[in-house]
């Protein structure tokens, strides 16, 4: 790659807004946002539940398309859902009626046999599903469901994951566990990942930059930095430090 | 007049099962529970046939007993009559015949296009008000168009049951369409699937259980139907055995017919839902 296109961001958002027609009236989903993401960068969109970070995640995903402004990816336009970016949802985007196998089979159906088996025992390996290949998603527990959607992402070879908050349908433990193996991945495979999110300490745990999101209008309130190398110490001085800011920026009082 | 006693007796011993089969394992609870069901029927049916006969008495002094309504030991008898010579198979596979090629069309064309009437608004549109405005007429109605139309023959028959399980499976398929959750959508559109890997990995497998569904609920509609059908259409076949039994005032037979059909009839059923089990559907039926 040249060396001009790796100082160039991987994901340019710019002047990005987005209102909805309602029946009566609109509403603001997003106003003027913009944000830079690095190639291999992990952002966490931290928020209340209204301030737009999914619609921001669909728009940068393809799956909807902004009132103004524009996003980028390697200096192109986003036009349309696409391989390269692949979305990981809340409610498990796998097929309940196809096999472990065949689930992460799906981005790959272009490839000769030998190959295709090649990648899937790979990425089956690399989420910890060996043994489970001929399981169907009704037989495997939801943590378990979650790895097969990330596999399924990973196996396209996307530049970015967009994950619009894969562990939102996960008891405390089993989230806990999935966020010590996105990382685990993430460090393996270097992607980039836009992680949506409103819990504070998942952001923290994951994150490079954590860009935090105010409500209606959706807008950026400010992106916090997360310096600390992973593993990160989650009682530590720094940490408290930036969830406190963190609160305080949500509104949020830290005592209850 | 008197009554037999072994039904009340039998009834008072199926109730009593029933309540008592608490402490049964499961297995044997699903044996027992409908047999016992089967037994306070059939002792319930006895004594109808006994509140209904009436004795005669000749000038000559003499009494008879004149039962009215065949008893299900009666029906029994005539029943294995009808097995020995051959009546109750070959009309059993001519009423059978029937459903088939009738329900195989239905199927065959209703699957494609409600699916594709399912996923294309103008399709939809195009479709949906006209099979809304046949689906409510019942294919009883149709008989005399269908007679009309097609004769006293098997075609008759076999067009009323196309008719009256392809309504139930277009509007089924459209509506499993309707219903495939957006997220599996998106995935298909994130992973760049063409329109006919999209029907292939994504629509029809998501729209299956639901199309079993209305398999299941079209072959009970047409087995009921394809009796009436008979009963008029044609001249053979379970429903036809009816019509002619009565004619020629062989009520014993009418009851076999009837018991017959409703045996088929569970046993269709059980063949559809077989269906359900498979890995591919599974997932679509809450455990049962």
């Amino acid at each position: 790659m040249a060396s001009a296109q790796d100082s160039r961001p991987k994901v340019e958002v710019r002047g990005l807004s987005k209102v909805f027609s309602r029946r009566r009236d609109e509403l603001a989903a997003l106003q003027d946002v913009d944000l830079e993401v690095r190639a291999g960068e992990f952002v966490c969109l931290l928020g209340p539940s209204g301030c737009g970070k999914s619609t921001l995640l669909n728009i940068v995903g393809g799956f909807e398309t902004q009132s103004a402004g524009e996003v980028l990816v390697d200096g192109e336009p986003v036009a349309g859902p696409h391989p390269r970016r692949v979305f990981v949802f809340q409610e498990y985007g796998i097929f309940p009626w196809a096999s472990v196998w065949d689930n992460i089979a799906l981005g790959l159906r272009h490839l000769p046999q030998d190959e295709q088996r090649r990648v899937i025992e790979h990425y089956i390996e690399l989420v910890g599903l060996r043994g489970f290949e001929r399981s169907y998603p009704s037989e495997i527990s939801g943590g378990m469901k979650q790895r097969v959607a990330v596999a399924r992402a990973l196996a396209v070879k996307p530049d970015i994951v967009l994950m619009d908050e894969p562990l939102g349908a996960l008891d405390s433990l089993t989230r806990h566990t999935m966020r010590a193996e996105i990382l685990r991945i993430w460090q393996q495979e270097r992607m980039t990942v836009l992680f949506v999110t409103h819990d504070v300490d998942e952001a923290l745990q994951l994150a490079d930059r954590i860009v935090v999101m105010s409500p209606r209008p959706g807008r950026i309130a400010r992106i916090v930095p997360v310096e600390a190398p992973h593993p990160r110490e989650i009682g530590s001085r720094e940490y408290v430090r930036v969830k406190t800011e963190l609160y305080g920026l949500l509104g949020v009082s830290r005592t209850i | 007049m008197g009554y037999s006693l072994w039904p009340f007796l039998a009834i008072a011993g199926g109730i009593a099962v029933i309540l008592g089969s608490r402490r049964l394992g499961e297995s044997l609870q699903k044996v027992v529970l409908p047999l016992s069901a089967a037994v306070i029927g059939v002792s319930l049916w006895q004594l109808a046939c006994e509140f209904k006969s009436y004795e005669l008495r000749a000038p000559d002094g003499s009494v008879r007993l004149i039962e009215v309504f065949p008893t299900p030991w009666q029906t029994l008898v005539e029943l294995a009559r009808m097995l020995q010579d051959g009546t109750l198979l070959r009309y059993t596979i001519a009423s059978l015949y029937r459903v088939a090629v009738g329900f195989g069309l239905a199927a065959a064309i209703g699957i494609p296009v409600g699916l594709v009437a399912g996923w294309s608004t103008r399709a939809y549109r195009t479709i949906n008000p006209l099979v809304q405005g046949l689906r409510p007429i019942s294919p009883l109605a149709w008989i005399p168009v269908a007679i009309l139309w097609f004769g006293v023959e098997d075609a008759s028959a076999i067009f009323l049951i196309f008719l009256s399980s392809f309504f139930p499976i277009i509007t089924g398929a459209m509506t499993a369409v309707h219903s495939i959750p957006t997220v599996f959508l998106r995935s298909a559109r994130n992973f760049r699937l063409g329109r006919a890997e999209l029907f292939r990995y994504v629509v029809f497998p998501a729209a299956l259980p639901q199309i079993i569904t209305s398999l299941r609920m079209a072959l009970g509609i047409a087995w009921l139907v394809i009796v009436a059908a008979e009963m008029i259409a044609v001249q053979s076949g379970l429903g036809y055995v009816i019509t002619d039994a009565r004619n020629g005032n062989n009520y014993p037979r009418v009851l076999a017919a009837m018991v017959c059909i409703g045996l088929i009839g569970i046993v269709l059923d059980l063949g559809v839902r077989q269906l359900q089990k498979l890995d591919e559907v599974r997932w679509g039926f809450s455990k049962a």
